[in-house]
């Protein structure tokens, strides 16, 4: 599915969402640049998990912990450089548990995460329209796709 | 009253002894820079398994240091919160093991109120009310404090925090890790010629510090940077006028007597001369040893906590996300 947002809210609604439609084990892969709104998407997954306090970056702590209707533990790969360095990180209780996982900078880490997931391509158009891939694997994230899809149809309906 | 602080909130395995809140005995540090500098970055696994080979070694260190034996000490005080979960656990366990050994009361202490206590262990005292930037990897916190204990949280970063904000810039700009040091040494050979936006947030203090590396990202791919040093002066004069700017604006809005600064980002050389040319109020800082992460800040902030009855007990845990306020 592809669909253009036109600024940050859009960008958070679409996350938001996402958010509501998010069920235990859950697991989300963003990819996109460094300032392609992977933070401002998951602002919105937490909005829509009922998460009130901010979604800050992890990337200097690697993973951050929200919690809101569900657990969100919020990854960055964006330092890691290597599989090993990213499989020494002990993730699986994170992956294989009951919160919502969203990995920033997934693609780096493709090889040791689980093959059922929702993978979220991000692309920067101009400063502030983004465009969005947004790919299901597995049975679990075609049917959240499915329900996404009235969403993104209310959000690009102007 | 003498207390043993310990700290292993994030990459530093710390431990000091600290007589009445504000005298250093000793501030043992084991830095895992250089095993981290290699990832660019702290990974939290690796990061708690040195402190785990470290704890006990550095304790044993400080104490030496320091010419006391368990006899002389009255308290341990250790960081339970905020950081990283694993890394907490070592100092935490260590704390209570020697607590619950040596019959010793426990204070746990949050590492934000820790590090604006190292403001204690400088040769001027503080005066309330007074407003402190806490700047670091983690955190961009303008915090009011009205009296020992008592916080306000005023502002803080809505996106990224200064010192990650330095990482990132450092990274971009191909100049390595840690990024706050390698930034402030590039910044001193270069001209600020790079223009640069400052996040602007209405009816706020809240800081934002993500437009700014973008901003960053744009001239690195569009090639327009040609001089690496010119852009990390012009990056570093962008967050150092923000940082400063906000905390003046606010410590003269609340009519407070002092400014404080605090935290790992309080080590920038531009940060503390700016701070300190443009405040109307007098400014403390700390020594760049207490700035960065160390458990003196620690042992001086339980001082004063127990002076108003505070303690913990065994049931101590970790809090990797705990609040100031």
């Amino acid at each position: 599915m592809k669909l253009h947002t036109y600024n940050t809210e859009e960008t958070q609604a679409l996350g938001k969402s996402l958010g509501e439609l998010a069920q235990p084990g859950d697991i989300f892969l963003l990819v996109g640049q460094l300032g392609a709104g992977k933070t401002c998407l998951t602002q919105g997954i937490a909005y829509g998990l009922y998460i009130q306090d901010y979604t800050l970056s992890p990337t200097f702590v690697i993973m951050r912990e929200l919690h809101g209707r569900l657990p969100l533990y919020h990854i960055d790969f964006y330092r890691l450089d290597n599989i090993t360095e990213i499989s020494e990180l002990g993730l699986d209780d994170y992956l294989y548990g009951h919160g919502i996982c969203v990995i920033e900078w997934a693609e780096k880490g493709a090889d040791i995460l689980p093959d059922d997931h929702l993978l979220i391509k991000i692309k920067w158009v101009s400063d502030t329209e983004r465009a969005f891939e947004i790919t299901a694997r597995g049975d679990r994230y075609h049917k959240l796709l499915e329900k996404l899809r009235p969403a993104i149809k209310e959000l690009t309906k102007d | 009253m003498k207390i043993l602080g310990i700290e292993t909130s994030c990459d530093e395995t710390a431990a000091a002894v600290v007589e009445d809140g504000c005298k250093i005995l000793s501030n043992e540090i084991a830095s895992q820079v250089e095993i981290h500098a290699r990832y660019g970055g702290i990974v939290p696994e690796v990061a708690s398994r040195q402190h785990t080979l470290s704890i006990i070694p550095i304790i044993a260190a400080a104490m030496t240091k320091a010419h006391v034996d368990w006899s002389d000490i009255d308290a341990i005080a250790v960081t339970y919160g905020p950081g990283l979960a694993g890394s907490l656990l070592t100092g935490v366990n260590t704390a209570k093991a020697i607590s619950l050994g040596r019959g010793l009361p426990l204070i746990g202490i949050n590492h934000l109120e820790g590090h604006m206590y190292a403001n204690w262990l400088t040769d001027k005292t503080p005066e309330f009310p007074l407003v402190c930037l806490i700047v670091s990897g983690g955190h961009s916190d303008l915090v009011l404090m009205r009296g020992h204990g008592d916080y306000a949280l005023l502002g803080r970063t809505r996106d990224d925090a200064a010192g990650e904000a330095f990482d990132k810039a450092a990274r971009l700009l191909g100049l390595g890790y840690p990024g706050g040091p390698v930034i402030e040494k590039a910044a001193l050979q270069g001209k600020d010629n790079v223009a640069l936006p400052k996040a602007r947030i209405k009816d706020s203090h809240d800081f934002s510090f993500s437009g700014v590396k973008t901003a960053l990202l744009r001239l690195v791919e569009e090639k327009k940077i040609i001089n690496a040093n010119d852009a990390a002066a012009s990056f570093q004069n962008t967050v150092v006028e923000t940082l400063v700017g906000k905390t003046v604006s606010v410590a003269l809005e609340y009519e407070v007597k002092q400014i404080l600064l605090a935290g790992g980002v309080a080590a920038n050389k531009a940060l503390r001369q700016s701070l300190t040319a443009h405040s109307p109020l007098p400014v403390i800082i700390p020594p760049m040893t207490l700035c960065t992460d160390n458990a003196a800040m620690i042992a001086a902030c339980a001082y004063y906590k127990s002076q108003s009855g505070y303690k913990s007990d065994l049931s101590l845990d970790v809090v990797p996300g705990l609040k100031l306020a």
